[in-house]
């Protein structure tokens, strides 16, 4: 009894002595969406679904094909 | 996915400043602080003035990243250079490092308060969660969750400011290009190392080397040092 007391003071004696985490990067404080995931809002557009990667990269493609003026007037 | 992208055509770009518009009015981004801007050369000058909208070009190596002392910058797996408001502490080491003059700091206050570090985001929002009110509080709109563009390129009236997967937008560009009669002198190898327009001319020879300096110099510059 007496020595199980000694272990759980000494113990607690020691905790102090440990090591916090001291990195502080943004990475740990990511969120861990993707976007492919969608936004949680009612601004997603509406040609794809969310959660469908394959299908948010199409989105982006196609999008900025858009922003390819040859293709509307060839 | 690759790596997201802005790319400017100079010979489009009118001046307009619809994409800071378009990108203040899409993140309400406040008073004083400019993520994206219009950067104009020669100005006034006939034949001359060329002009480009300058925003963080998210950067492969971002030298913010290398200077943060505090490591609030992340990248994300698309390529878009993110930070952590939680975590900077408005040093300003980033915005003396960046080459584009992309960080801004909010300034307020009696003394003008310099506030944390804000940046074009690519539309890509920040470290909470996509598309939630706190993400659009400090970071703006999360266009990319939303299966859409940077709204500075997709509001750009004659399409100068191009955005979104790299290999993407340098198709477009170099189709572009190609359209005006031009070829490397504006685009890749030419621009890069300065080849002339001609394809039989040969590459600039390289400036040759200084002479010598004389024993004396170098005696006496040794006994300075």
């Amino acid at each position: 009894m007496m020595r199980v007391a000694l272990m759980m003071a000494a113990m607690l004696a020691l905790s102090a002595c440990g090591e916090r985490e001291q990195t502080l990067a943004a990475s740990r404080n990511k969120s861990p969406d993707q976007p492919w995931q969608g936004a949680k809002n009612e601004f997603v557009a509406k040609n794809w679904t969310p959660s469908d990667k394959a299908g948010w990269e199409t989105q982006l493609r196609n999008r900025a094909q858009t922003q390819n003026e040859y293709n509307k007037t060839n | 996915m690759a790596r997201m992208k802005f790319i400017c055509d100079a010979e489009r770009c009118i001046e307009c400043n619809s994409c800071v518009t378009a990108c203040k009015n899409e993140h309400e981004v406040p008073w004083g602080v400019n993520r994206r801007r219009v950067v104009t050369i020669n100005d006034g000058v006939i034949g001359q003035e060329k002009s480009i909208s300058v925003a963080c070009m998210h950067c492969s190596d971002a030298p913010c990243m290398a200077v943060c002392p505090v490591d609030c910058f992340y990248r994300t797996d698309e390529g878009v250079v993110l930070h952590d408001k939680d975590i900077c502490i408005g040093c300003g080491y980033c915005s003396y490092a960046c080459p584009f003059g992309a960080p801004q700091f909010p300034s307020n206050g009696t003394f003008g308060l310099r506030g944390k570090m804000d940046k074009c985001t690519f539309c890509a929002g920040g470290p909470e969660a996509d598309g939630s009110h706190a993400e659009f509080e400090k970071y703006g709109r999360n266009r990319l969750a939303e299966g859409k563009l940077p709204a500075c390129a997709e509001m750009c009236s004659t399409k100068a400011l191009l955005g979104g997967d790299g290999d993407v937008v340098a198709d477009i560009f170099r189709n572009r290009v190609l359209r005006r009669g031009k070829g490397s002198e504006v685009w890749g190898w030419g621009t890069a190392y300065g080849r002339a327009p001609n394809a039989n001319a040969t590459a600039p020879m390289p400036a040759p080397a200084p002479a010598p300096a004389p024993a004396a110099t170098k005696t006496s510059a040794g006994a300075k040092s």
